[in-house]
């Protein structure tokens, strides 16, 4: 389990890392590591550069204001203990804790994961359901932005093209007093979800639905939305239909059996995930709405 | 003589180098010209090699060298590994080649060799190797191996079926005509392997000049490793050392030898340089060896008070694709299910398929985990039927003390009767029911489920058969430098044995436990030598250091007596020398004995004495010793997604004397781990084509610090009659009984949807299941 | 291919407070480089899969698998290995100590990476209890222990470690 020979590039800039990528044929960025060398010392991956971003400090670093900026390279550990982040994205935490473990979250980065797209992981299911923009960069091409949801194309793949490479993520974070919640059912703590949902819900002074986004992941290739449960939640009580509503949306999720799970199995969590991550967002959000204070 | 190390938590003299970093693992050794290897494997479960083209390979820069079959030195070339246990109900044996010649039977068996300057490019040119397949169909699930028309794992072979043979107790017809009740079960059982976290690795250095081979092996027992050598070499006895030092995990299939081992052993001889090869995670996946399936199909009899009469069935064993250890697997699982119990009828057909898979080889239980789980969950069907508390149920079939040595009635894997020696089995189970809390467990479940949750506990009672034959050794010296030193053959991969064996050695020879050192598993120290398997090496190395220790005591009062001009009878062991009994000043130290021992230049030896202060001895038990537990295990199950979260474990473990009880209780615990991990985590998995599908440590799952339980473990210490000092075996008796108590917990918990529990393990899916088919059978 | 790229590179980093520098070629793990080129063979290599965390080691103040890291991604870096743990005497410490006392550790290979995991954990989480110590834990495979006894010396060290701050303070 030797991975096969490569250049190593160490670039410091943007640019010089799209350069890098840009140049050469059968590039790839390395950024944590955490999923790219494991499939590199199995030779499941055969890059024949590897172009360093971990050098690139333009690409680390978290702002937080009327938007969030997640600099691509922005270590999964850094964003766990940001304590404005929490506090404007707690559901970015709480989803981030069962990313992985310790110790590949002190060098995963919300890049890598974006990029990396399995089905299953957190952060592009958080960044779905926060409709967050990815900013990407190229060798002699201009900057562009990708929305998540056209970003994640199918399986493991995603809308980069050869050579263009994730510089930042950015959302708006929801306003104060909002209801979040994380469920995924994983076989043991750390590992990738068979199923998992995630809720973000504002509720109205009277305590209806204002807003509500419903995401799950693990089922497909990439994390998918209730939309229809959304739009027709707006105004509508937070109430056990609209939790049943969710349920059946979620259980329809089109899904892929694999050696941890059939279909309808992950169909069936990902229903029952979707109501407990709705219930404690319902709960959350009760408890911090001016409302309730 | 005072029992000063005996029976204490005395810490462990391993601990301090391998908390340092300072341990010496097989990787972390290196020779000057050392070369490193990777293998080329089978691609296919099974299929002709029509050509294997290494040219490309041979030209990259850093390989020295490629063997194929054909390359391999004479006489190992058309040799194949040896049988270890030959039986005479074995009608078919396939063993493997050290490289495969033209056939392959499982997917990762080897086929090529390549030694280069580092692994990196080792592992380059492997992948250069060209191999020309000719895929055959492969024989992948035992049950349909066995049928007539099946694939066949070997091809040209008469059948895939290596054995099928009755097992068999008293009269079963007449047992099961009289029966009040008949109760039919057929179960699966899955073992995983041993996943071990150091994968397995030898450094084989073949010496031109001196026709020497020289191996340090991650094993389970060096001896073994140096008689298949031996054999596949044509060499002499002096031509072949093998040393094991530190073993990261062994339980079981580091005890076998591999055909990689003759291969990096050519490979050294071909290019006269140090070889290592380091089994990488890849590979383990793939080639080490595993325990796997059980089908199970069997009927039980009792009489209208739940009492045994009969039980018969059959066992189909899938074996894999070779037979290393014959039979000893599937003949230990049909000998365990008896357990505790009375059973005055027993028959069992037993089947042994060959499958184009890896070889199944005993794990940690070694197929006692499958036989307690067959009895235990039919102790519950019957609980269940006849309306009987589960506890009960057992309590009436146990055999009673006084029936000790209890007979059973049935030939072990030793060869020799299966015979308890001791053990108080309904004690056993009274002090873990007390313990745990069973008896209370009803209020607490009605309690639960009014929360909505669903918990549930279940027990199981098992006997193992440990401390098996046919020898362990010791040499147990007082060197001229005044400290002992003992050495053995025994080979531990964890199990604290330089501690234990020091620990019986200081108290007969008067010397602090920090002057005793233990040499373990070097073949150049001790002539034989069998390793560490089968909860073996506290009975039989245990006892070997206790009798040569004795002995040497005796030496050293007798030598002492001559230049004392003293009575042997006026002596005693005092503080690392020898003293005339309340005369402080008269003594002899071990130094000075030992010097004496060792006899003078020219001089005549005294008394006709054998040279040395030092004997040996080897411990041979006249059969296995029988230990016993009794696990009570808690369960909490999430009916949603079938998730099962063991929350407690109980086990009241009787392995006679405790040498150490901090080291006893750790290998109890860490048993249950491995039991937890088999009955709701490791499943290893082959695609309908024999492809090994769970090949990474994300794909199998090994239970973690957040699945595990606490654990309570708590000791009945009925000494075995078997050994002077009363030890049973300890190793596997943690995982033996936990996998049917969390089957019986699981089954507790999901009692108000009536699912059973059948196999293991099981997975979340197929908790939901099994609650869906109860709901089905009796809807709620 | 640029050809200074494919190079074998000169290490210069930190490891247990000491400089040290070796070579290695860009696909060389960090583990190996530890291990073969400076002589670490504390750390172990159990899966090279980045799952079973007998590598960790800690990296610019942090644990990391270093089975997932390249040699030449340390050039420059800060590494304690579990070498680096003992007394400045060369005895245990604390951990170390605690783990032997509560025998912790059985076939050791898993330890070095227990040792580094558990050393990050009560860093940052002196009053650590006993569900974030196993959660902490759960990155690292153990297949001997069962790990009640390394939670044990895990709790039995963040103890320790609290008392003695206390009487320094």
């Amino acid at each position: 389990m030797k991975p096969a020979p490569f250049a190593y590039h160490d670039p410091t800039t943007i640019a010089g890392a799209a350069e890098l990528l840009g140049r050469f044929d059968n590039a790839r960025p390395l950024a944590g590591g955490q999923s790219l060398v494991p499939m590199m010392n199995f030779r499941l991956a055969m890059p024949d550069h590897i172009v360093d971003l971990n050098g690139v400090a333009e690409l680390a670093g978290i702002t937080v204001g009327e938007t969030v900026s997640l600099g691509a390279m922005t270590r999964q550990r850094d964003i766990e203990f940001h304590q404005g982040l929490a506090e404007a994205c707690p559901i970015l935490r709480e989803a981030l804790l069962q990313v992985g473990h310790r110790q590949t979250r002190n060098r995963g980065t919300i890049g890598g994961s974006l990029c990396h797209l399995d089905p299953a992981a957190e952060m592009p299911a958080v960044m779905t359901l926060l409709d967050a923009t990815l900013h990407a960069a190229a060798w002699n091409k201009l900057p562009r932005q990708i929305s998540m949801r056209d970003f994640a194309v199918d399986f493991m793949d995603s809308a980069l093209e050869p050579g263009e490479l994730l510089t930042r993520v950015e959302f708006a974070p929801w306003a104060p007093g909002h209801g979040w919640a994380w469920r995924e059912f994983a076989r043991r703590h750390g590992d990738f979800a068979l199923a998992a949902a995630g809720v973000l819900v504002a509720l109205t002074p009277r305590g209806d639905i204002d807003r509500l986004a419903i995401v799950i992941s693990g089922l497909g290739p990439r994390p998918v939305r209730l939309t229809s449960v959304e739009t027709a939640a707006a105004g509508a009580k937070a109430n056990d239909a609209l939790v049943a509503a969710a349920v059946a949306a979620a259980s329809r999720v089109s899904a892929q059996d694999d050696i941890h799970a059939s279909a309808a199995y992950r169909q069936r969590i990902a229903g029952v995930m979707a109501e407990r991550a709705l219930r404690a967002a319902f709960e959350r959000a009760r408890a911090g709405s001016p409302a309730h204070v | 003589m005072g029992m000063k190390f005996f029976g204490a938590s005395v810490k462990r003299k391993e601990d301090p180098a391998l908390l340092l970093g300072k341990g010496r693992f097989v990787d972390d050794l290196a020779m000057p010209g050392m070369l490193h290897a990777a293998f080329v494997r089978s691609q296919h479960a099974h299929a002709m090699i029509k050509s294997v083209d290494a040219a490309e390979a041979r030209k990259l820069p850093g390989v020295v060298a490629v063997l194929t079959q054909a390359d391999l030195p004479e006489p190992m070339r058309d040799r194949t590994l040896p049988l270890y246990v030959p039986h005479p109900a074995i009608k078919q044996i396939h063993m493997p080649a050290p490289l495969a010649k033209d056939e392959v039977r499982f997917v990762g068996e080897p086929i090529a060799i390549v030694v280069a300057s580092s692994r990196y490019i080792a592992e380059d040119a492997a992948n250069m190797v060209v191999v020309d397949y000719e895929p055959l169909p492969a024989s992948v699930d035992a049950r349909d191996a066995i049928l007539p028309g099946a694939a066949l794992a070997h091809k040209g072979a008469p059948s895939n079926i290596a054995t099928q043979t009755p097992i068999k107790i008293g009269d079963t017809d007449a047992a099961f005509a009289k029966a009040a009740h008949v109760f039919r079960e057929q179960f699966h059982l899955h073992r995983g392997g041993p996943f071990f976290i150091e994968c397995r690795g030898l450094i084989a250095s073949w010496n031109a000049a001196t026709e020497q081979l020289d191996v340090i092996a991650s094993s389970q027992g060096s001896h073994r490793f140096k008689r298949t050598f031996v054999d596949l070499l044509d060499l002499d006895d002096n031509q072949v050392r093998v040393v094991t030092n530190d073993v990261g995990g062994g339980f079981g299939p580091k005890g076998s030898f591999y055909v990689e081992y003759a291969a990096v052993a050519a490979a050294s001889m071909a290019t006269r340089l140090p070889v290592k090869w380091i089994e990488d995670r890849a590979e383990n996946f793939v080639s080490t060896q595993q325990e796997r399936d059980q089908h199970w199909d069997v009927e039980i009899a009792v009489d209208e008070n739940a009492k045994l009469l009969g039980l018969r069935g059959k066992l189909v064993h899938d074996a894999g694709a070779y037979m290393t250890w014959g039979l000893v697997l599937p003949w230990i699982a049909a000998t365990s299910v008896i357990g505790p119990y009375v059973l005055p009828a027993f028959q069992l057909e037993l089947i042994v398929a060959f499958t184009n898979k890896i070889t199944c080889t005993p794990v940690r239980g070694a197929g006692r985990p499958q036989g307690c789980f067959v009895m235990e969950r039919m102790m519950d069907r019957v609980a269940r039927e006849l309306r009987i508390d589960r506890a009960e149920v057992r309590r009436r079939n146990f055999i009673k003390p006084e029936q000790m040595p209890y007979k059973v009635g049935l030939i072990f894997r030793d060869g020799r009767p299966v015979t308890y020696d001791s053990g108080d089995y309904p004690k056993a189970q009274a002090l873990a029911i007390e313990q745990s809390g069973y008896e209370g467990f009803s209020a607490r479940k009605a309690a639960a489920l009014a929360r909505g949750k669903y918990i549930g506990v279940g027990l199981s009672n098992a006997v193992e058969g440990t401390g098996l034959g046919p020898y362990e050794g010791a040499t147990v010296r007082i060197s001229t430098s005044g400290k002992v030193v003992v050495f053995t053959g025994a080979t531990p991969q964890g199990q604290g044995h330089k501690t234990t064996l020091a620990q019986v050695a200081a108290d007969h020879l008067g010397v602090d436990f920090a002057d005793v050192s233990v040499v373990t598993a070097d073949t150049g120290t001790i002539p034989f030598g069998m390793g560490t398997f089968a909860s073996r090496t506290a009975v039989n190395a245990g006892s070997s250091v206790h009798l040569a220790a004795i002995e040497v005591a005796e030496k050293a009062k007798k030598i002492a007596s001559e230049l004392l001009e003293a009575s042997p009878d006026d002596l005693e062991i005092k503080d690392g020398g020898v003293e005339v009994r309340g005369v402080p000043g008269m003594r002899k130290t071990f130094r000075e004995l030992a010097y004496n021992a060792v006899g003078l230049y020219g001089f005549s030896m005294k008394g006709d004495r054998d040279p040395g202060l030092e004997a040996t001895s080897y411990f041979k038990p006249e059969q296995s010793t029988y230990a016993n537990s009794t696990h009570v295990a808690e369960v909490e199950v999430d009916i949603e997604t079938g998730e099962v979260k063991v929350t407690s474990v109980l086990v009241n473990h009787d392995c006679g004397r405790v040498i150490n009880p901090l080291i006893v209780h750790g290998q109890v615990v860490g048993g249950v781990a491995h039991g937890v991990g088999n009955a709701i985590f490791e499943r290893l998995m082959f695609s309908a084509e024999g492809q090994p599908v769970t090949t990474t440590f994300a794909d199998y799952l090994l239970p973690g610090a957040t699945d595990m339980p606490r654990v309570t473990v708590t000791h009945t210490e009925t000494p075995s009659p078997l050994n002077p000092i009363g030890v049973k075996g300890a190793g596997e008796g943690g995982t033996i009984a936990v996998i049917a108590a969390i089957a019986s917990a699981i089954e507790d918990a999901l009692s108000p949807f009536g699912a059973r529990i059948a196999e293991m393990p099981v997975s979340p899916e197929r908790v939901l299941e099994l609650i869906a088919a109860g709901k089905a059978r009796a809807p709620v | 291919m640029s050809e200074s790229s494919s190079e074998i590179r000169d290490i210069e980093l930190t490891v247990n407070v000491a400089k040290r520098r070796g070579k290695a070629e860009p696909r060389l793990l960090l583990v190996d480089f530890l291990r073969h080129e400076l002589g670490l063979t504390g750390t172990h290599v159990g899966c090279e899969h980045g799952v079973c965390g007998a590598c960790t080691v800690m990296f610019n103040g942090h644990s990391a698998r270093a089975c997932l890291l390249f040699a030449a991604q340390a050039n420059g870096a800060d590494i304690v290995t579990v070498e680096g743990l003992a007394n400045p005497d060369g005895s245990l410490n604390v951990l170390q100590e605690a783990f032997r006392e509560h025998h912790g550790l059985q076939c050791g290979f898993c330890t070095p990476g227990m040792l580094i995991t558990l050393t990050e954990h009560l860093r940052d989480n002196p009053d650590t209890t006993e569900e974030e110590m196993r959660v902490a834990l759960s990155g690292n495979l153990c297949r001997c222990t069962g790990y009640e006894a390394i939670v044990e010396a895990g709790l039995d060290a963040a103890r320790q470690l609290r008392d003695a701050g206390k009487e320094r303070a």
